[in-house]
């Protein structure tokens, strides 16, 4: 392995293979935890801290996990991790554990850490395997962090609290966006950034499952039994 | 060969003992902290509400100034003891769950949905420096829209008017119901009055209120887009200072003092 070849493990991740914008994975704390930066970042942090020590640890002991209960020895894992970050959260980050309430607790269940622990640490050396989780971490917290920047922004007029958009609500100028503060303008937020992305990176567009077809070719129901 | 029966079983169990370890050592060794934010963070919302937080003194110190008392709603009178109960560590929420300390509410009655209330409440008294009362400060919560809102209410030592109100746990929408926790709608509170001949009078109407209006002071702007967050808001208050409430209560506050 040359230190090219660990780069690409960490940039990739970013962009071009990036969970959220081409896999998809992640969705749920993407729309639940943006609408406020700070909060944003301490997800980020947590989701990062688990998923590359779980690619790291699942790696460590590869060899000897049976493939009959592989996923419950990782998801041991994987929830040992969330509950130890869950724990150190709520003794020195009070106001953000709140915050995050039961979105901490859900990192179990968000397919980034489980699929990375499945498709690459359980093939790749230890530290190779790190790296990969960090970066996929690091991918994660890229679109999350630019969601939370937008709707913080024009949702509330205010970044990590401070304001920088006077509302009109407090005397100001700027007449704030609600529908922002609402979990579902994140999915308008990340669609608009997949359809950028993929505009730019041709490669990342999938092949169609299926074609409509046009009236000319519709099936002719006539020569078939139908099942009234 | 990784799939034997007995290496299944031995590394499932060394992985459950080496993650049980570690899970409980954290949960353990954190626990007091933890406990103490949980304490602080109640204790905060407490201080906000009496109007005097004050975030570079410490929380403990600060909080000394105020007096827990017990209320027996059933005649409204102030208790220092309660039985076993230590009034430092006393949670009315907690107690109104357990059907044996705790009174189901009428429906017809119940206009707050509060289902169940506790039959010892407890409340604060800050007294100034001659130990004179200056504020109560009053647990109340009721139904708004998505959840129950929890929150504290101060009022002042002529046991009618407001002086502040915070909610510490809401399930309200952001930007619409969340504005509760707006520092600028909380400030419309300070000075606004409960009762008339009374009866609860006060309100959060539709709307702004007009200041030329005889009730002005029994009125508090609307929450714009939340109308049932406000009406949520009323209901409480309405519930809380009422017969069921605080209101013999602060009768006997008015006699003791």
């Amino acid at each position: 392995m040359t230190v090219k070849q660990y780069k690409q493990v960490l940039a990739k991740p970013l962009l071009e293979e990036n969970p959220i914008t081409l896999q998809i994975l992640g969705i749920c704390s993407a729309l639940a935890v943006t609408s406020n930066l700070s909060v944003t970042l301490v997800m980020c942090v947590a989701l990062t801290f688990v998923v590359s020590f779980s690619n790291l640890f699942i790696s460590i002991i590869r060899n000897y996990i049976p493939s009959s209960v592989r996923i419950i020895v990782q998801m041991t894992i994987i929830a040992s991790l969330v509950i130890v970050v869950d724990e150190l959260l709520k003794a020195y980050d009070y106001e953000t554990s709140k915050k995050l309430s039961v979105f901490v607790g859900l990192i179990i269940t968000n397919c980034i850490v489980m699929g990375r622990a499945e498709a690459f640490a359980m093939k790749e050396k230890p530290f190779l395997s790190f790296l990969d989780g960090l970066g996929n971490g690091l991918g994660y917290s890229i679109i999350l962090i630019a969601v939370a920047i937008v709707r913080e922004l024009f949702g509330t007029g205010t970044l990590m609290g401070y304001e920088i958009l006077p509302l009109v609500s407090n005397g100001g100028w700027y007449p704030a966006n609600n529908l922002l503060l609402l979990p579902p303008s994140s999915f308008i937020l990340i669609g608009l950034m997949i359809w950028g992305i993929r505009a730019y990176k041709t490669d990342q567009i999938e092949p169609n499952e299926y074609k409509l077809s046009g009236h000319a070719s519709a099936p002719d129901l006539s020569k078939r039994e139908l099942n009234v | 060969m990784n799939d034997s029966i007995l290496k299944t079983l031995t590394v499932s169990f060394l992985v459950c003992l080496f993650c049980s370890l570690v899970v409980s050592y954290a949960a353990v060794s954190l626990r007091d902290m933890q406990n103490l934010n949980k304490l602080n963070d109640q204790r905060i919302k407490i201080l906000k509400t009496a109007a005097i937080y004050n975030p570079e003194e410490s929380i403990e110190s600060q909080f000394s100034r105020l007096t827990p008392k017990f209320v027996d709603f059933s005649n409204g009178k102030l208790l220092d003891a309660y039985g076993e109960y230590d009034l430092n560590t006393y949670d009315p929420v907690y107690f109104s769950k357990q059907p044996e300390h705790s009174t189901p509410i009428p429906v017809s009655k119940d206009i707050a949905i509060v289902k169940n209330r506790e039959n010892i409440g407890k409340i604060y008294l800050l007294k100034d420096s001659t130990n004179n009362l200056e504020k109560i400060i009053l647990p109340i919560r009721g139904y708004g829209l998505w959840g129950t809102l929890f929150g504290y209410i101060a009022i002042d030592k002529d046991l009618n008017t407001i002086r502040g109100l915070e909610f510490y746990s809401h399930k309200e929408t952001p930007g619409l119901g969340a504005e509760v926790d707006n520092p600028k709608w909380k400030a419309l509170w300070d000075g606004k009055t409960i009762y008339k001949n009374n009866a609860v009078e006060i309100e959060v109407i539709k709307g702004k209120v007009d200041s030329s209006n005889q009730m002005a002071s029994y009125q508090v702007d609307g929450l714009s887009g939340a109308t049932l967050t406000s009406r949520g808001v009323t209901n409480m208050l309405v519930y809380w200072f009422g017969e069921s409430g605080y209101k013999e209560t602060l009768k006997n506050i008015n006699y003791d003092s």
